[in-house]
């Protein structure tokens, strides 16, 4: 099967087929990770641009490695703010870089809708959102999936709980949109400051109560509270309270099923989102989250870049 | 210099005329409006058979950008784009560079719009100095220069007592405050409307609640200060509702409402559309459903456009940094006019909120085709159709969202004091 789209903007244009691909291809590339050798030649010559406008380490870091082990070269492009404040508008920026012969442009960016903005406007590079604003973190999603198949044998007819910040999180709108397509019963918890208008409509269920969320779950995803919020911002009142009444603990992870996995994107907030005794007890899986991370971008490398059979 | 209008179908909502009358103009003023009037001895004669023929449109919303932002629009340019709209006259915001808050810039503004423009200019200066939100202008002065109401245009005078004093000084000079209601802390930073579509582009919402808010509180200040006020494009129910109630309740106020808040909802952002991106935001199909019934029932008094020309480099960046507004004088009277083809208003009511009704509200003294006044008169072609291509439009700016649209009924022949300053070719 033949991947269809050019750019990877968000989970929300993937159809159930598109990510059944994704996933098999990540699985396919999984090996090569675990190799003594970790290199394969599939995209020896392509020129991969990582041009992050927001801090990242995990994100860039796995992206990065994800094309080396592909054998293309990567580059990484830090910049600050918006086109605005930076002086040089974002689709010039865009343009120079396609102007040098890039295959792939990985973006991340503060304003929702720009990867969209810059694949519109690029000819004939592609684009992969790697987070913009609070719109869609679509790698994040897939690696969550990828996650939760290999420990649950399947993704139709499970319930995932996201629990946190859903009004500002990307990751929960991309898992929403791709865990929705696979079938899955999808509800979002958090405080009511945090639940934006419209999350029925999109097909989740929604919790103010995180117990109720939980409640036999078979995934729970905890969200990264963003420490620097607190203090003169009116989502919370204070973060003890929020890990008082928001944070996964010993005592509700019983709610879920017993053999419910826990889930969470990184970087941890130990004792605000989730406490130290679930994020390193037996139901975690987060750090095979991240190295699935490395295979699903491999797989979304090698689908938008690798697809050679034209030549 | 005389010059006959003839075979028209005249719509004159401020006479209550709806007929096939001929026109004369002589020295640029309406002088007979009748029967079959004799073309001999004129200078030219102008055929209207199958056209309408209305006073010259009026706008009392528009941004010409002119001192300071000359780069998106001038005033020549600005109101080139009026003529072309079947627009006579114009009243523009007072937030060009510097902000128009003296006799001088306002002075500037008419003369520029008399000797080099293709519309009048009547000035809105703002309410407090600098539109900073703290001090009177000097009202009095400015109502002398030629100023026709006051507003703090986009910024809203967060400090009610400031308001206050500001509606209690200007109604002694029978002077309207105008007020763009949308309350700061509660917009929060929102650059579309809140709903399930911010929601799932992950932008940030502005609810109609920062809309209603404000307006509640402006209706109370008027009440009690008994001033003339008039509200900016709403764009919610609940303000129709509000200021449904208010009127019934003998608050002098009027209101108006933008083609694209009739038109368009929150959908057209999709894809990130900055020029969907507007100040207040595209809301519902039930604030839709609204703004019509308001229109209907008389409750909104003016149809104006918000007209607000951008440069490319303004808009052409991301959505939430992107400059909000559209170029509308010339897709007014074809989206006005769906009204009519939905019956929603009779043709007479529709050419009455783009002619007498915002004349009113401002205290224009023109929007009418009564004789003696001067010959401001626009010639439409109802049932002409044509395609919105911004290369053809006639603003120094593009940003539209209803390029490539369809569009039924343009004007064809402008003027103003008996003056052509538009013809469709």
């Amino acid at each position: 099967m033949k991947f269809a789209h050019k750019h990877i903007i968000g989970t929300q244009q993937l159809s159930k087929e598109d990510i059944e691909l994704i996933l098999e291809t990540a699985e396919s590339f999984k090996e090569i990770n675990q190799r003594e050798i970790k290199k394969v030649p599939t995209l020896r010559g392509k020129t991969i641009v990582n041009l992050f406008y927001e801090n990242s380490t995990r994100t860039r870091t796995s992206f990065e490695l994800a094309g080396k082990r592909m054998s293309a070269d990567t580059i990484n492009i830090s910049a600050s703010g918006s086109s605005v404040t930076k002086g040089e508008t974002l689709e010039d920026t865009a343009k120079n870089i396609e102007a040098m012969d890039a295959d792939v442009i990985i973006m991340r960016h503060s304003c929702s809708g720009a990867p969209d903005y810059l694949a519109k406007r690029l000819t004939t590079c592609s684009v992969i959102n790697a987070g913009d604003g609070f719109h869609e973190h679509p790698s994040q999603a897939l690696l969550d999936l990828m996650t939760i198949k290999e420990h649950k044998g399947k993704i139709e007819g499970l319930t995932v709980a996201i629990i946190g910040d859903i009004a500002r999180s990307r990751v929960a709108r991309s898992d929403l949109h791709a865990l929705k397509t696979m079938g899955a019963t999808v509800r979002l918890a958090g405080p009511a400051t945090m639940l934006p208008p419209g999350l029925e409509e999109m097909g989740a269920e929604v919790y103010t109560d995180i117990n109720k969320a939980i409640k036999d779950a078979d995934v729970v995803i905890m969200l990264r509270i963003q420490m620097e919020r607190e203090g003169g911002n009116t989502l919370m009142p204070t973060l003890r309270e929020y890990a008082q009444f928001f944070a996964l603990n010993t005592e509700n992870i019983k709610l879920a099923k017993a053999d419910a996995i826990v889930m969470h994107p990184g970087p941890l907030n130990r004792g605000v989102e989730i406490s130290s005794y679930v994020a390193d007890g037996n139901q975690n899986v987060i750090l095979d989250q991240v190295e699935n991370g490395v295979a699903i971008r491999m797989a979304l490398l090698y689908l938008l870049a690798g697809g050679t059979d034209a030549e | 210099m005389r010059i006959l209008i003839k075979n028209g179908r005249v719509i004159d909502p401020s006479q209550e005329i709806d007929s096939n009358l001929d026109i004369l103009i002589e020295e640029g003023c309406i002088t007979q409006l009748d029967n079959n009037i004799d073309p001999l001895g004129m200078d030219e004669v102008i055929d209207a058979n199958g056209l309408l023929v209305t006073p010259g449109l009026i706008d009392i919303h528009v941004h010409l950008r002119d001192p300071g932002y000359e780069y998106k629009e001038d005033i020549v340019t600005g109101t080139r784009c009026a003529a072309a709209g079947g627009f006579t006259s114009l009243a523009c915001m007072p937030n060009t560079n510097p902000v128009n808050d003296n006799k001088a810039l306002t002075a500037y503004m008419i003369n520029k719009g008399n000797t080099e423009g293709s519309a009048n200019v009547y000035p809105i200066c703002t309410i407090t100095k600098s539109q900073k939100g703290k001090s009177l202008v000097e009202m009095g002065d400015l109502k002398q220069a030629g100023c026709v109401g006051f507003s703090d245009d986009g910024l809203n005078v967060d400090c009610g007592e400031v308001l206050r004093r500001a509606m209690e000084y200007a109604s002694g000079f029978d002077m309207p405050i105008i007020t763009h209601a949308e309350d700061e802390a509660i917009k929060a930073g929102g650059v579309m409307n809140e709903g399930r579509v911010s929601t799932e582009l992950g932008l940030v919402g502005n609810t109609w609640v920062a809309e209603a808010v404000t307006i509640s509180r402006d209706l109370m200040l008027a009440e009690i200060t008994g001033v003339r006020l008039h509200v900016c494009h709403i764009s919610t129910r609940r303000a129709v509702e509000l200021i449904r109630e208010a009127k019934k309740k003998g608050v002098r106020v009027t209101c108006e409402v933008t083609p694209h808040h009739f038109t368009l909802t929150e959908e057209a952002v999709r894809g990130y559309d900055v020029n969907a991106k507007m100040g207040p935001p595209l809301r519902t199909a039930d604030d839709i459903a609204a703004m019509k019934e308001g229109l209907a029932d008389g409750t909104i008094d003016a149809i104006a456009t918000d007209h607000a020309p951008h440069h490319i480099d303004d808009k052409n960046v991301e959505f939430s940094v992107a400059a909000n507004g559209l170029v509308g004088m010339e897709t007014a009277l074809p989206l006005t006019l769906r009204l009519v083809e939905e019956g929603i208003l009779t043709l007479s009511e529709a050419i009455h909120c783009l002619t007498a009704k915002p004349a009113q509200a401002l205290n224009i003294p023109r929007g009418t085709l009564k004789v003696g006044v001067p010959a401001d008169i626009a010639i439409i072609d109802p049932d002409l159709q044509w395609t919105v291509d911004t290369n053809k439009l006639h603003s120094k700016a593009h940003n539209t969202p209803f390029q490539g649209c369809k569009m039924v009924g343009a004007a064809m022949l402008t003027l103003r004091d008996g003056k052509t300053t538009f013809e469709r070719s």
